[in-house]
């Protein structure tokens, strides 16, 4: 099998145009015709499906949430990226492109990044016309912050919540067409699996989670923007809900996987505490624009963080990465977190994190721009830890984030299967193997406003004469089969064990060997204790309850056992990548200084990967990667 | 910490509930309330119970999926905080603590500490965005909006739609929500083009959904965790005059 990104042609800055200009098109009359599914209500699935909608399209759009507003694009704090160069500091969208492309350390495609860049600008003007309220400056103009991984300020947020307000501007156009009819919105339904009819996405099996109803739907296309799964860990800074189930079980239908161990691990999220804990929750990236990183100079120092002077401090990164200090990119800075944490350096009671210290930033810009540009980060910390970060330093520590990851997609953002498309994070598309700050919300928008409406049309110009298939098709009645027996099994176990038990198990293994950074012989002990630990589910798992009704514990067991199967694919992933890149760092390949090592001479692809059934190995198929616009570098941030 | 728990129970919508007493030993301060929930469920799933159905979802208060009567209040006995964010140290060891659903007409509980509150989506659907296709967007920068007045439309607009507001108010009135984002949307210069029209479809459907009226006693603004102010619901009420009043 030979992937095909089905990259236009043409120079780099015209591939973008050159599709529009000859996507196919489907009239409106024939619109109205044709049926679409969008699985979640994110930014990127509610951007789909309103615009879909608004185009004359039928939708039908699921979330597991009680509300389209609640999925969690919510939580997205710091900022949404845009090529606007508002700042006049040398922004393009070249630079943009050069930016993330170097940022996803050269493992993404030219011709999707650069899209990427081009369609940011639109973007905010887009959200500022929805009623975004994004931070202005006192002139009336738009203002910017940095992130990190980047020289200039193109940064858009709307204070510490932007991910909120791009969400509510989206969810907003959703209920819009809601009411108008066009979209029929179905909250608290989770999809169960992907019905494919003559090699085609035509419809979804879901279970309506208040009732335990299992329903049926037929449509001519299916887009899955589910988001990403790094809740695979167990501590997360993901919401409890998500999960990889409807990408997983599109894999088992057909789709292939890309890079799945690619996982970002946020350097600034607040430590663990307990083993009761749930969740770890993130403190925006953009507090390292005013504050600073630093562990005592000491290992296992006592004193408290204001008691111990300037010069037994330790600003690793200002130290490690002068260019860039603070603003080091994600991956760059976790890892040096950790690489003080392990050497004994770690601070608070269980040695797990690092100090973020705004004492200088409050001294030179005073206590009231403080609080205006990050008041809501700091109340949050005070509610979590009741400490009060404008007096004392946050105490951070690195936490399972992002999923680079998730299933292929061409340059259309269509998976393996005809007609079913991915959008945001539930691909692998634009970020390579490191995601740049502020470059998440952007691309589930892009992906939803601007890119599916051309390419979902494109694939329906040639789906016009598709009959609407009945759900009483044979492949529609098999696939409810299966859906029913995989949770009745989940029910008949009867065991000793929660399924809450199995999810940290999971995630404490992957924190150890697949985490922030990997070694053949850890990812191997890895794939045997996964493979253990799944086989124990299936013969000790206890859930309550029935499957007829609503019932929170079978919702968790069956996402638990799709993360069993997800785990060892990572694994296998990250074990079959022989160099360290972005968030993929391996032990074997690093520099005498303990920066990544990659190897462009053999590890230039993107990892896709085939399930070939239960208890086989999948099949790698790699998608090589072409540079023609820039040179691969060594990615330094000195 | 030791704990004695009376929690409501009840199977759905049409059945009878009742509080249910729930004694939880090693209680952690540094636990969240959610995170007590948890090991409560744990426990009753290996007796093979069925565990308290509970909202969630975000853990860091932005969702506004959570939510429960504590002691009696909305989201506990913090002013201003989401139930997840309410950690145990603000319990006492030895306490009783009441754990009741959000009670309001207007949300029928589902399941045990669980309602439906759907009604917010239909007062959104009936007039709460600016009617602006994708793809019609004017440069960003074309209207300058001043400081004052993006940071104002941001306080209105950082409701979460948790319920609190209408859960603590005597008559379940959902003023502060839906004065919210008529508010947020009225103060921006895209949004004020509809406020008109907004604001008489979006009271009507408040009316509709059978949430009381507002009798200005501002105990939604002590509960709501992002502090949307009662302010909301004066420019609501001024809106709505003078729309009332302009109507053809």
């Amino acid at each position: 099998m030979e992937l095909n990104a089905k990259i236009p042609p043409g120079p780099l800055k015209d591939k973008w145009s050159f599709y529009k200009d000859h996507a196919k098109l489907v009239n409106p009359a024939n619109r109205k015709k044709m049926d679409v599914i969008v699985i979640g209500t994110g930014l990127a699935g509610s951007a789909a499906a309103a615009s879909l909608a608004e185009m004359g399209y039928n939708v039908k759009s699921f979330c597991f949430q009680d509300s389209a507003r609640r999925a969690h694009s919510v939580a997205a704090q710091g900022g949404v990226n845009a090529a606007k160069n508002y700042k006049n500091d040398g922004d393009s969208v070249y630079r943009m492109f050069y930016d993330t492309i170097k940022g996803g350390d050269f493992r993404s495609r030219e011709a999707n990044v650069y899209r990427l860049a081009e369609c940011s600008a639109q973007l905010i003007d887009q959200a500022v016309a929805q009623g975004v309220p994004f931070g202005r400056e006192y002139g009336g103009y738009l203002n910017n912050r940095s992130f990190g991984g980047v020289q200039v300020s193109r940064t858009f947020y709307a204070r510490g919540q932007t991910g909120q307000q791009l969400l509510l501007g989206s969810y907003q156009a959703l209920m819009r067409q809601v009411a108008a009819k066009t979209v029929k919105l179905y909250t608290r339904h989770e999809m169960l699996d992907v019905v494919v009819i003559d090699g085609k996405a035509r419809g979804v099996i879901v279970r309506n989670l208040d009732t335990g109803e299992i329903e049926t739907h037929s449509a001519h296309t299916v887009i899955l923007a589910t988001g990403g799964f790094g809740k695979i860990y167990y501590l997360s800074t993901l919401a409890m809900g998500c999960n990889a189930s409807a990408i997983w079980r599109a894999h088992k239908k057909g789709a292939l996987m890309a890079c799945p161990s690619w996982t970002q691990v946020h350097p600034t999220s607040l430590p663990q505490s307990g083993d009761y804990q749930s969740k770890l929750t993130l403190m925006s990236e953009s507090l390292r624009n005013d504050g600073r990183i630093w562990v005592p100079l000491k290992p296992s120092e006592n004193r408290k963080p204001n008691d111990i002077p300037e010069s037994e401090r330790d600003y690793y990164l200002e130290r490690r990465y002068p260019a860039f200090g603070n603003l080091a990119p994600r991956d760059i800075s976790s890892r040096a977190a950790k690489e003080r944490i392990d050497a004994g350096f770690g601070v608070g009671p269980q040695r797990n994190a690092v100090y973020l210290d705004f004492s200088k930033a409050i001294k030179e810009q005073g206590k009231g721009r403080i609080k205006e540009k990050y008041g809501n980060l700091f109340d949050m910390y005070r509610k979590i830890t009741a400490t009060d970060a404008y007096v004392e330093p946050m105490m951070i520590s690195p936490a399972a984030h992002f999923s680079m990851g998730g299933l292929w997609v061409d340059y259309e953002l269509m998976t393996t299967i005809p007609g079913l498309f991915a959008l945001g994070e539930a691909n692998f598309a634009d970020h390579g193997a490191n995601r740049l700050g502020a470059n998440s919300l952007l691309q589930a928008c892009v992906d939803g406003y601007f890119i599916a409406p051309y390419t979902v049309s494109n694939y329906l110009a040639g789906e016009i004469k598709s009959e609407r298939v009945p759900i009483d098709h044979q492949a529609f009645i098999d696939a409810e089969v299966q859906v029913r027996a995989q949770l009745s099994k989940l029910l008949e176990i009867n065991g000793t064990k929660t399924a809450d038990y199995f999810h940290k198990t999971l995630g404490k293994l992957l924190y150890d060997y697949c985490g922030l950074s990997r070694s053949k012989e850890g990812l191997i002990h890895a794939i045997n204790e996964i493979k253990k630990l799944r086989a124990d589910f299936y013969k000790d798992l206890k859930v309550p309850g029935d499957e007829d009704e609503m019932n929170g514990e079978l919702e968790k067991a069956g996402r638990i056992g799709d993360y069993l199967e997800v785990a060892e694919l990572m694994c296998l992933d990250a074990l079959t990548r022989d160099e360290s890149c972005g968030a993929h760092f391996r032990e074997e390949y690093q520099t005498p200084e303990g920066e990544a090592l990659r190897n462009d001479e053999k590890f230039c692809f993107v990892s896709a990967w085939k399930w070939r059934g239960e208890g086989q190995e999948e099949l790698l198929i790699p998608e090589p990667l072409h540079f023609e616009n820039v040179e691969l570098a060594v990615r330094s941030y000195k | 910490m030791k704990l004695y728990l009376k929690i409501w129970r009840q199977s759905d919508a049409a059945s009878e509930g009742k509080l249910v007493d729930y004694e939880l030993d090693n209680v952690i301060p540094h636990m969240s309330f959610l995170e007590m929930m948890d090991t409560l469920n744990e426990q009753l799933v290996l007796k093979g119970d069925r565990p308290v159905e509970f909202d969630l979802d975000c853990r860091e208060g932005i969702c506004g999926q959570c939510g429960m009567m504590i002691n009696g209040q909305a989201h506990g006995p913090i002013a201003n905080l989401t139930t997840c964010q309410l950690h145990m140290r603000e319990l006492k060891d030895g306490d009783t603590i009441y754990v009741e659903p959000f009670r309001a007409l207007a949300f029928p509980i589902k399941r045990d500490l669980r309602v439906d509150r759907s009604a917010f989506d239909r007062i959104i659907m009936a007039g709460g965005f600016v009617s602006v296709n994708t793809g019609q967007a004017p440069e960003a920068n074309g209207i300058p909006i001043t400081h004052e007045q993006a940071e104002s439309a941001f306080d209105s607009a950082a409701c979460i739609g948790c319920g609190a507001c209408v859960a603590t108010c005597k008559n379940s009135s959902a003023a502060l929500f839906t004065s919210a984002k008529i508010s947020h949307l009225a103060k921006l210069p895209q949004g004020k083009m509809e406020s008109r029209k907004r604001v008489l479809s979006m009271v009507k459907q408040m009316d509709e959904e059978n949430f009381g009226h507002c009798s200005n006693t501002e105990a939604c603004e002590v509960e709501c965790p992002q502090q949307i102010s009662v302010l909301n619901i004066a420019r609501m009420n001024w809106e709505y005059s003078l729309s009332s009043v302009l109507k053809k």
